[in-house]
């Protein structure tokens, strides 16, 4: 069973999803992080953000259409 | 078309866009816009308000076509790339207020955040007070960011929502189309429903078509470029991330050297176009826009892009910043360049004191 951290920002506005990413990623200096979040602009600033902190980013698209984005370290 | 997309979600978006606004901008002005008032979201939707009867001030009543443009240039960028996803549900009625604390704060400095930084580029330095006071607005809103303000969760809504706004531009596209055909005595003065401006700012504009497609280009590099001239300064400050900056940087610095080439930078507090040197109400009146934007999540053109979007509760934030015009000029709070109006200050702290209510106690419901 996974253990992953998860968290969901679909539907947050701006800069929420990349401010409860970059808070949940200081609390977890290395490790993996999923964050379930809307496509468009949360995407490109979480992604931004996580690599420029130094995390990989890996994308899925959920069926809905929303997209899950696992961070590694 | 994918290479276009791709440069503009790149880190050269924000700059390309930025500097489109800024050469765009004072060449509308050349063209018959008001001075450094080439896009201005709050000085337009003040004149939408007033082409539609929400306020009698002859001089500023005129269907902007920029506005339209930056919606429907928005929808389309937001089709072509699969980006039209119709939401709502994030408390739009707090966003509407916020839509209408925003424009009166806007209208108080006289200019939105875009034209905030295009006055500066023009060489309005009245303008660096209403600035200042943009930024400590953000700033405040970036505490209440930090200690966890939210509006809540928005949700996928019904296809037609998405379009409610769109097909209102269209309309308004119609009415500025067909208005001149109706609502005039055999003398010439207005009767309504459409009114339009025959002097001062309102009748001062560039040629429709052309407005209205910078307006489009606009809107479609702007969807593209997730270009916002509030979250700008709000990532500075609570991510230290100056990608959005980067675009105000360029738009300034396009603006100026576009005003210059132009003719049109004239450095100065006094005799500015459309603009009073009142400092204090400079900054209150900016520093109430920018923490209703930032409580909103972007600022009045950002809102229009997502309303292009399919964003319903920015179509409300759209909305209120229209009604919000309105009340500003029935109750005397907008400004004019002999300074701040009779009721311009008493509306600014009681949008401040909404504002830091809202910020205070709007929290996400689900947050987990």
């Amino acid at each position: 069973m996974s253990t992953m951290r998860q968290i969901d920002v679909r539907g947050l506005s701006c800069p929420q999803p990349v401010l409860r990413t970059t808070q949940a990623l200081r609390d977890l200096p290395a490790g993996a992080l999923e964050v379930h979040l809307d496509a468009g602009t949360a995407r490109d600033n979480v992604v931004r953000l996580a690599e420029r902190a130094g995390w990989q980013v890996t994308e899925a698209e959920a069926p809905d259409g929303s997209l899950r984005l696992t961070l590694r370290k | 078309m994918s290479t276009i997309s791709h440069l503009l979600t790149s880190r050269w978006g924000p700059i390309l866009t930025g500097i489109a606004v800024g050469i765009l901008a004072p060449l509308l002005v050349t063209l018959g816009n008001p001075g450094n008032m080439g896009v201005c979201v709050a000085c337009f939707s003040r004149d939408i308000a007033g082409a539609l009867g929400l306020h009698r001030v002859v001089t500023v009543q005129y269907i902007r076509p920029e506005i339209i443009g930056f919606v429907l240039g928005a929808l389309a960028a937001a089709l072509a790339y699969r980006e039209f996803r119709p939401r709502t549900g994030s408390a739009p009625l707090v966003r509407f207020l916020l839509g209408v604390c925003a424009v009166i704060g806007a209208l108080v400095f006289l200019g939105c955040p875009w034209r905030a930084y295009l006055r500066l580029a023009g060489g309005d330095w009245n303008a660096l007070a209403g600035v200042l006071g943009l930024g400590a607005g953000i700033g405040l809103g970036v505490v209440f960011l930090r200690m966890g303000f939210s509006l809540g969760r928005n949700r996928p809504a019904p296809t037609a929502l998405g379009w409610v706004l769109p097909a209102l531009m269209i309309g308004l596209l119609g009415l500025l189309l067909f208005a001149p055909q109706f609502g005039r005595n055999p003398d010439g003065t207005p009767t309504g429903p459409i009114f339009f401006s025959t002097q001062g700012p309102g009748s001062q504009h560039a040629p429709l078509l052309i407005s209205l497609a910078v307006g489009l280009l606009i809107g479609f590099l702007a969807q593209r470029s997730r270009f916002c001239t509030v979250g700008a300064i709000r990532d500075l400050i609570l991510l230290r991330d100056a990608h959005l900056f980067t675009g105000i940087i360029a738009l300034v610095g396009a603006a100026f050297l576009t005003s210059l080439a132009l003719g049109l930078f004239k450095p100065g507090f006094e005799g500015q176009p459309i603009a009073h040197t009142s400092t204090l109400w400079n900054f209150l009146g900016m520093a109430l826009s920018g923490l209703a934007f930032t409580l909103a999540g972007g600022c009045p053109g950002r809102q229009l892009f997502l309303a292009g979007e399919g964003d319903g509760d920015a179509a409300m934030f759209a909305l209120g910043g229209i009604v919000g015009a309105g009340v500003a000029h029935t109750y005397a709070a907008a400004s004019s360049p002999a300074g701040p109006a009779a009721s311009g200050p008493t509306l600014v702290v009681v949008g401040l004191i909404a504002c830091i209510l809202i910020g205070l106690t709007m929290r996400d419901p689900q947050r987990g």
